[in-house]
């Protein structure tokens, strides 16, 4: 879509799609936005998306998961991730709950997307030092929390290539809402 | 229910069974209405002269900086749940709806919702980016934002979550902790559709990804159509800027859609072909259903009312005339009508909307209401401009099942009994 139609798209949007608009944007943009060195944009752009595009290099075995595991998150998770007195939803177990009065909504039974339990470990855990992970070490504890779920075998080397093959239990159990279906 | 006639009789017209008044008896009846209802004003018992109270015969304090609330109302605070001691800063605070009048929520008293904590920003040092599938990727410092065009809009936000206690339980808290996820303010900001309008799209752009800056980098995803209607780059709320739990010094409104969806603290858009499906849009804010299939990307606020004058752990003094009021909203646009009960849902009145009505936007409703001293079930129905009307509990549950802690907005009764006190009841 050239710049142009879009400009002419989004003013009809805005003209026709919110009600307390009195009438379209009519103001000369100030166009101050700067541009971006690419090295500048590769460093904060940590999106990594469905299909697993912009997953960093780096890998990690289920092995070295656990000796991260026991260092970085158990203090919190418990001893293995599978403990139910934590006060946190255990990382481990649910699987074949979903459908019952009492469903275990873990990343092994719930989450859609392998590549997700790497996404949210590297921007958001341990919870005393976001972001201080490697991706090697980011990788490794990934790798981990699917075996101890039963999903990948022990012997994967969890990287770029293999993550976003994995095929989690739960991965066809989310229906998009019907407003946003295409 | 009757029409719009309102007789000066010496009773005042009921409305709906159980003492519903018609919704404009307090402006046309005024005065009189509290004598014809046989509640006759007390004459004083005391003797002695009055005596002038300290405040008017001494000077008081002086100036300030920054106006607080009178030391009368300390107690006027967020209500506190039980956070995890281990994260005391990851939780919420609920608005103390059974406190407060009117539409607008004060800033001390919005919701909090935090997935990790409240960052301590410097602005100076803080920049908006947008990238991806853009013509242009371009990043904003917030001297740059500030010349650009701003749009205020008044709009609720509600977490998905609330009300969730009330669909699984019947809480004898207040109306606040069941149900005070919710707060309304004036948002002030820069339409996001101008920013994109800079960047450009590129083909194939359909969703955006925004990021928080706070230590867990909240992510979620946003329709593109969304994102080009009404969402706006807010940076003041209620005037000021905007306060650090509530995102300073930026945060998304997507107007109308699930509180987590406002992403605070913004820093990084990115615009993409697919939603991206993160942690916080899969793992949690999805709703499993029965079948065990979740929905995901309900977004959308549903239509919901609620009373809070009188409202449980309340209690009315003596028998008169009180007026029911509350707060109506709805995701999909303006509150057309809410509808008062006062006899269990066997009768419904209209209640008076408050105005402002304004759409995806808090809407305070009133109906005069003569409490005899007898039990009473009280209970409000909104209907918004699109038709949407807010179900009973039984609809609600059947929607998303019972298991699912989101999007609850059945109809909330309250039971007054014979003694006045006011409790959570199912209708």
């Amino acid at each position: 879509m050239s710049a142009c139609r879009f400009a002419l798209a989004a003013g009809l949007l805005l003209t026709s799609g919110c009600a307390t608009q009195t009438k379209p944007v009519a103001h000369p943009a100030p166009n101050l936005g700067q541009a971006m060195t690419e090295a500048e944009l590769a460093f904060w752009d940590t999106s990594i998306l469905v299909d697993g595009s912009n997953l960093p290099a780096g890998s990690g075995s289920s092995a070295q998961g656990l000796i991260v595991y026991k260092q970085k998150c158990a203090a919190c998770h418990g001893a293995t991730g599978a403990e139910t007195d934590t006060r946190l939803t255990p990382l481990i177990g649910g699987m074949g709950s979903l459908a019952t009065a009492q469903p275990v909504r873990t990343l092994g039974s719930y989450w859609p997307h392998a590549t997700i339990v790497f996404d949210y470990i590297r921007r958001a855990m341990p919870y005393n030092a976001p972001k201080s992970l490697s991706n090697d070490e980011a990788y490794a504890l990934t790798a981990y929390l699917l075996r101890a779920n039963g999903i990948i075998d022990e012997a994967l080397i969890v990287d770029r290539t293999t993550l976003p093959a994995v095929k989690m239990p739960n991965q066809n159990g989310f229906v998009m809402a019907p407003e946003h279906a295409k | 229910m009757s029409g719009d006639k309102t007789d000066a009789a010496d009773e005042p017209e009921q409305v709906a069974g159980n003492g519903l008044l018609h919704r404009r008896l307090f402006l046309t009846q005024g005065l009189t209405l509290a004598g014809a209802l046989g509640v006759a004003g007390q004459a004083s018992a005391q003797t002695a002269l009055p005596k002038r109270p300290d405040w008017m015969t001494r000077q008081g304090a002086g100036l300030s900086g920054y106006g607080q609330p009178s030391k009368f109302e300390e107690g006027v605070k967020r209500l506190t749940g039980q956070p995890n001691p281990l994260f005391p800063s990851v939780g919420s605070t609920r608005t103390p709806l059974e406190k407060l009048n009117g539409m607008i929520t004060p800033n001390g008293l919005h919701f909090e919702r935090h997935h990790s904590s409240v960052p301590d920003i410097n602005p100076d040092a803080h920049r908006l980016l947008i990238h991806g599938l853009v013509r242009k990727p371009l990043a904003w410092d917030m001297s740059a934002l500030a010349r650009y065009p701003m749009t205020s809009v008044i709009r609720f936000i509600e977490c998905s979550g609330n009300s969730g206690a009330a669909k699984r339980n019947v809480p004898q808290t207040s109306v606040g902790q069941i149900h005070g996820l919710v707060s309304c303010s004036e948002w002030t900001g820069i339409k996001l559709s101008h920013l994109l309008d800079e960047t450009g799209l590129a083909d194939g752009a359909s969703w955006i990804i925004a990021e928080g800056a706070e230590a867990s980098s909240m992510v979620r995803s946003i329709p593109l159509e969304t994102a080009l209607d009404d969402v706006i780059v807010a940076l003041y709320q209620n005037g000021e800027r905007i306060r650090p739990e509530q995102g300073y010094p930026m945060r998304l409104l997507v107007p109308g859609c699930e509180g987590s969806v406002n992403v605070k603290w913004v820093h990084r858009i990115k615009v993409v072909s697919e939603p991206g499906d993160s942690r916080d849009e899969t793992g949690q804010y999805t709703d499993l259903m029965a079948d065990g299939r979740a929905l995901k990307y309900t977004l959308l606020m549903d239509v919901k009312s609620l009373i809070t004058h009188p409202s449980v752990s309340m209690k009315l003094a003596q028998p008169g005339v009180y007026e029911v009021s509350g707060l109506a909203w709805s995701g999909h646009g303006a509150i057309r009508r809410v509808e008062v009960t006062a006899d269990g849902g066997k009768s419904w009145a209209d209640a008076e909307l408050s105005g402002p009505v304004l759409p995806k936007c808090l809407t305070r409703f009133r109906i005069p209401w003569s409490w005899t001293g007898g039990p009473a079930t009280l209970a409000s129905r909104a209907i918004d401009d699109r038709g949407n009307v807010q179900p009973t509990h039984e609809v609600a549950i059947a929607r998303y099942g019972e298991i699912g802690a989101y999007h609850y907005n059945g109809i909330q009764p309250w039971a007054v009994a014979q003694t006045g006190e006011v409790a959570n009841v199912r209708m």
